[in-house]
């Protein structure tokens, strides 16, 4: 096959990137067609860890899909499943209480960063720094038993429920959290030192791409990604649910749109995400953890929609009713998918190295793109 | 008796140094396996290999044995003899280049009159072995790593012998033993600071460390040159890297860092083969350090950096050199 580029024509040659391949984080196929090292065009190929979730939603009542969202991001589980939860909540009426409100805040919130640790980890990994991986992953090691305690499970939470959480927190949670949050302050010290000034770092991942606004929004992309062009929305901020409204914080934008301005918005906010549970451990409210709901509860009928901030970006649900309680249409939109289309864009004539590298920026988790 | 008195006594020297070279290069791949996994253990706060003997320390006999039962997979479509071939080819040159290391001032199997231009030259070799070997895997990625192999080592041997050079300027020899006698006053590292630090970058290059482990990112080409390789063929490419570590770590050492010389030790007879060690090992350890400290460098980075930077100043380094010599 070839290509244009410019006005001559150039003859490549196949490179199947995957679904085995150690940088593609899962089962992610890219089609690459290369010239020597240089990519001439980059087709990512999906569907290799398919399983129907959608569907799923809508053949079983609402309540047996709610373990399947944190399936989804897995890395983010229970950001992904306070978004089902919100919906659910937004269509039947019922209020969580505010206690539980705060609860799911600070957990969201852990949960954050430790997709943005994995993610740090795993990006420095692609670029051939292997030792990164190991501090992350021992900081996110903290944020998991921190979890396991209170939710019973390290990876795929089904923590929230309609109306609430499943278990209250109790004083060692705090007390563990706000050792935590000492903890990753100095951590980031010594990241700040051996990462972000790293000559060799820089000179990775500086102006090898430049993602503007315009580019950005043509293909939907959302999250740390769109933020680092300058555009600084964030769910959270533009159309708050649960509690966040009631909390002061930034929303780290960047100017270029670089991979290393990606870089800086995922460090900073996950500094922000401390600020945000210092705030919701000094405030938690007293109260009841779980509202009261009826055991059976139809979706009344009409559709709705519920849009969470997840590490990767927005995350949406949409849910058509037929008013029983098993839904009519189930629509998830993940940020991944969004954020992986533009990998043809940006990866033309490019080396296959710096294609590695975006390919880690974006910080894709594969079971969220193939649902 | 008898026997030993009808070989005559070079060639009984000849067989003894084989035997002894390859025991030592097969004990020295195992002690740096060890060494480099217990030591980005320690960087990576974890303990490293723990279960195998105590401190883990039978973990790499362990591997070995292991990677020699295993079966060997030739990919179909590739040559078969050259694929047989490559592995020895990585190890045979390595094994080679030995026979000029002064240990000691007693150990050493051959002082040749041209000892530095022999190492050298055996040493490029290696990068036949790894075109060989990633050509014909028959594989992308491997061709990938081959490519990438050699395009770095031609341009990192340039500087690499430019360095070297300006010490042959200053002990006019290039036997090593001469260059360490001609230490004997002040290391040759306090003269030529700058062919000094040219020569490990080099080094670091040459033997495909990070960070310019390019030919086998594995974040990159999965396994670069010896994907398709397996069993005891890989670990022939894994002994050869170790061995070529240790080669340019001893080169450094004879030429910059005083070979043997050191003060005496309690075991008179021995103390100059304990010291060249030590400060081998010292630079494998900072070789290591490295490896787990820095991200790697993307190509085109690699090959500027080598004819932008080294070679102009390992140039410049050696006509300063000349002139001073002759002055």
């Amino acid at each position: 096959m070839t290509t244009n580029n410019g006005n001559e024509k150039r003859q490549g040659f196949y490179l199947n990137m995957g679904p085995q391949h150690p940088s593609t984080h899962g089962v992610l196929r890219v089609l690459l067609e290369m010239d020597g090292e240089y990519v001439l065009e980059a087709e990512p190929v999906l569907g290799y860890g398919h399983r129907i979730q959608e569907k799923m939603g809508e053949s079983r009542p609402w309540k047996g899909f709610m373990p399947n969202t944190s399936r989804l991001d897995y890395v983010g589980a229970l950001i992904c499943t306070h978004g089902y939860i919100g919906l659910i909540e937004r269509m039947t009426g019922i209020e969580a209480p505010l206690r539980a409100e705060y609860i799911r805040v600070i957990t969201s919130e852990l949960n954050r960063i430790s997709s943005h640790l994995l993610w740090l980890g795993a990006f420095l990994l692609d670029l051939g720094a292997f030792t990164p991986i190991m501090y992350t992953f021992d900081d996110r090691e903290q944020i998991l038993d921190i979890l396991e305690d209170v939710t019973g499970s390290r990876l795929t939470y089904c923590y929230f429920r309609v109306g609430g959480v499943n278990r209250d927190i109790d004083a060692t949670f705090i007390a563990k959290t706000r050792a935590f949050i000492e903890r990753l302050r100095s951590r980031f010290r010594i990241y700040h030192d051996l990462v972000t000034t790293n000559i060799i770092f820089i000179k990775r991942v500086q102006d090898i791409v430049h993602l503007t606004p315009d580019m950005a929004m043509r293909y939907g992309i959302t999250g740390p990604l769109l933020r680092s062009t300058g555009v600084g929305y964030d769910i959270r901020k533009s159309e708050p649910y649960s509690v966040y409204a009631d909390f002061d914080f930034e929303v780290p934008v960047g100017t270029s749109g670089d991979c290393l301005e990606v870089y800086l918005v995922r460090l900073e906010e996950m500094e922000q995400s401390l600020r945000i549970i210092e705030q919701a451990l000094d405030r938690l409210p007293d109260g009841p953890h779980l509202a009261k709901t009826p055991k059976k509860l139809p979706l009344p009928q009409g559709d709705a929609s519920f849009s969470v901030e997840a590490a990767r970006g927005e995350f949406t649900y949409y849910l058509v009713s037929d008013g029983s309680e098993v839904p009519y249409r189930l629509k998830i939109r993940s940020p991944c998918f969004s954020n992986l289309s533009i990998l043809p864009e940006l990866c033309r004539d490019m080396l296959l190295s710096d294609l590695v590298m975006v390919l880690g920026t974006l910080d894709l988790v594969i079971p969220e793109i193939d649902r | 008796m008898e026997t030993v008195g009808t070989l005559p006594p070079q060639l009984l020297r000849m067989i003894l140094s084989a035997v002894v070279v390859i025991a030592f290069v097969f004990m020295n791949g195992l002690l740096l396996g060890y060494l480099e996994r217990k030591l980005a253990g320690r960087f990576q706060l974890r303990p490293g290999p723990m279960e195998v003997g105590p401190q883990g320390m039978l973990q790499m006999v362990a591997d070995a044995v292991k990677l020699i039962g295993k079966q060997f997979i030739i990919p179909r479509q590739s040559s078969t003899t050259l694929f047989r071939l490559a592995p020895f080819l990585a190890f045979v040159p390595v094994g080679v280049s030995f026979i000029v290391i002064p240990l000691s001032s007693k150990l050493q199997v051959l002082d040749l009159d041209m000892g530095l231009i022999f190492i050298i030259a055996v040493m490029a070799f290696n990068m036949v072995a790894t075109l060989v070997a990633g050509w014909v895997s028959n594989n992308k990625y491997a061709l990938f790593g081959a490519v990438r192999s050699v395009a770095q080592g031609v341009a990192y041997e340039i500087p690499m012998l430019l360095s070297l050079v300006t010490v042959v300027l200053l002990t006019h020899s290039f036997s090593m033993r001469a260059m360490v006698l001609s230490q004997s006053h002040i290391w040759h590292v306090f003269m030529q600071p700058v062919a000094f630090v040219i020569y490990f970058i080099a080094g670091l290059a040459e033997t495909h460390r990070a960070p310019f482990d390019l030919p086998e990112a594995e974040s990159e080409l999965t396994a670069g040159f010896h994907t398709e390789f397996s069993g005891i063929c890989f670990s022939f490419f894994f002994l050869a890297e170790y061995t070529n570590m240790f080669f340019v770590c001893s080169i450094a050492v004879t030429l910059f860092l005083g070979g043997w010389s050191g003060p005496p030790l309690p075991w008179m007879e021995y103390s100059g083969a304990i010291w060249f060690m030590l400060k081998v090992y010292v630079l494998l350890f900072i070789m290591i350090w490295i490896r787990w400290t820095f991200p790697r460098v993307r190509f085109d980075q690699l090959l500027n950096f080598c004819w932008k930077y080294l070679t102009p100043i390992a140039l410049l380094n050696l006509l300063i050199t000349a002139l001073v010599v002759k002055l």
